[in-house]
């Protein structure tokens, strides 16, 4: 992020700025419902509707405790570890112009909002199908402020990576690596699914996956292109490059598949989209175009090594967020690194253009932010798990968590199904409810 | 020679799937369907309109067997489709007059042996 800690001097509100960021901020906004989408398709029918409210849930939990204590805690203050309380209850957040942006201060703390908010979504990727519901609210709750707002002070509020020269233009660190890590640590507490390498369980709806993923993308160019917090060159871009990095995995990934299994799937093409999102959302705003497209081709050779490996293991990391997202968001971080031009960015050269010490400063980073997000989350969730069963029985598996936490299914027919209310307890024996 | 129908939860159909396999029963078809069999009714909600939902979604099995297989398919069904509550659904079996295997026009026993045992 260019928010940077020398441009400390007042500005004034700039309206086309303004204007970019109210929509970025929206744009983004619409990722997480993009997101459940995209997890609905990946898991079993029974679960569709657990897995998108899952997403759903993210959206009301993070946003109230972003608004109560993490927005504070990531953004007040240049503490190293961790912000200060200033900003509490929106304490001191109103019109002026948030320090080093030209856009008012509630603008910016919506747009950090959504990627306090997205990347909550994200982690549930790890525990969907058997997480049940109350504690993954919980979770939701306690992991957005302790491990996303702690990891988004580091990175963008004035902490101890920014302070020593790490560059993540969008969020590289808290919301990739503090998601992906995240989630390998979520899928190892809670435990695999009980049919997990029994039986194949499949996507039931290939087609949500695909949409979820155009949506997502979609929702990046506001990610990414609002992440320089104005309509200047380093949002464009980063805007450009948001187009120009996915286009590349997905070609690369093509050719992955069509060399492993003589095929190029879908569901392999909507994962390339958010790998090559994830890759180019820490360099949108510090590489050149040119340099984007390699990274959008390089991005996809780890990932896709380790959803392979994954699927090998007895780790059931059901949605491969470690993959798509902690591991294209680690080859990111460390792409700036060798490829980040002053003469595009602004701010500082890597490893090509004569400065090896930057390569030092990403790769601290890449090793800081997984432990922590990793180690945290583990914490969490081992103490979270002490005061409340964090799944349900073998039963509500196999029934499936939609009516078991939510008393409806996805793919409901009304068949046989008889009406009691609305007529107030009066049983109309034989009528038949209309599908909603 | 029996036709074999096995009526059972599908959540627990893979489990009848695998303990069939074991059982080396090969030959069976599967169809999902809905039916009532005394189970507790599920409640759903749907904006504010509440529902009982009195048929249930199970999965039917229709096994024609060889005599030598009626008690290894009949056993399979209920090891594999037995939780144990209300609603782990019924097993019938049925005598059956003539099989013909339509690719070869194979009759009877031969035309439900499965091909290659």
């Amino acid at each position: 992020m260019t928010v940077s800690i020398l441009a400390a001097a007042t500005t004034e509100v700039n309206t086309g700025d303004t204007a970019w960021m109210l929509a970025a901020t929206a744009l983004v906004l619409l990722m997480t419902p993009a997101l459940g989408l995209f997890y609905a398709g990946l898991v079993r029918s029974k679960n569709t509707l657990n897995t998108f409210m899952m997403c759903i849930g993210a959206i009301a939990i993070a946003t109230v405790m972003w608004a109560l204590v993490g927005y504070s805690l990531a953004f007040d203050g240049e503490g190293s570890i961790v912000g200060g309380l200033g900003h509490a209850f929106l304490h001191d957040v109103g019109f002026e112009p948030r320090a080093g942006t030209t856009i008012p201060h509630l603008v910016f703390f919506a747009f950090q909002a959504t990627f306090c908010i997205i990347t909550t979504a994200l982690v549930s990727g790890a525990v969907v199908e058997r997480m049940r519901f109350g504690p993954f609210l919980v979770f939701a709750a306690l992991w957005s402020v302790l491990v996303y707002a702690v990891m988004a002070h580091w990175a963008f509020g004035g902490g101890w990576l920014q302070a020593q020269g790490t560059l993540d233009f969008a969020g590289g660190v808290p919301v990739e690596m503090g998601s992906g890590f995240s989630a390998l640590a979520a899928a190892l507490v809670v435990g695999a699914r009980k049919d997990y390498g029994r039986q194949a369980l499949l996507p039931h709806n290939a087609v949500y996956v695909l949409v979820g993923a155009g949506l997502l993308w979609f929702g990046w160019f506001g990610f990414n292109g609002g992440s320089g917090f104005s309509t200047g060159n380093a949002s464009v871009l980063a805007f450009t490059n948001t187009l120009l990095t996915p286009a590349c995995t997905l070609a690369v990934w093509f050719a992955l598949d069509a060399i492993r299994g003589r095929q190029v799937t879908a569901i392999g093409a909507a994962t390339a989209i958010i790998v090559g999102c994830v890759g180019i959302t820490p360099a949108g705003g510090f590489i050149s175009p040119g340099w984007a497209m390699l990274l959008g081709a390089l991005v996809a050779l780890p990932s896709y090594a380790v959803i392979v490996w994954r699927t090998r293991t007895r780790v059931d990391e059901t949605l491969d967020v470690l993959a798509a997202h902690g591991i294209a968001g680690f080859t990111g971080i460390l792409f700036i690194g060798f490829f980040a031009q002053l003469s595009w960015n602004g701010a500082a050269d890597g490893l090509l253009y004569g400065d090896a010490g930057q390569l030092g400063s990403q790769a601290l980073a890449a090793l800081a932010a997984p432990a922590y997000a990793f180690g945290m989350t583990y914490v969490l969730l081992r103490v979270l798990g002490a005061a409340m069963p964090l799944r349900g029985t073998e039963r509500d598996e196999a029934v499936g968590m939609d009516l078991v936490h939510h008393g409806e299914e996805a793919y409901a027919t009304g068949e046989g199904a008889i009406l009691i209310t609305p007529e107030s307890g009066v049983e109309e024996e034989l009528a038949v409810a209309q599908p909603v | 020679m029996k036709l074999v129908i096995g009526i059972v939860r599908p959540d627990k159909a893979n489990d009848v799937l695998e303990a069939l396999y074991r059982a080396e029963v090969r030959g069976f078809s599967l169809s999902r369907v809905q039916g009532h069999g005394g189970e507790l009714e599920r409640v759903e909600t749907y904006r504010g309109t509440t529902v009982k939902m009195g048929l249930s979604e199970k999965v039917r099995f229709e096994i024609a067997v060889s005599d030598a297989f009626v008690q290894p398919a009949i056993d399979a069904l209920c090891e594999g489709g037995q939780t144990g509550e209300v609603g782990d659904g019924k097993i019938f079996v049925i005598p059956l007059e003539r099989v013909i295997r339509i690719r070869t026009g194979e009759t009877d026993h031969t035309a439900v042996t499965p091909v290659g045992s």
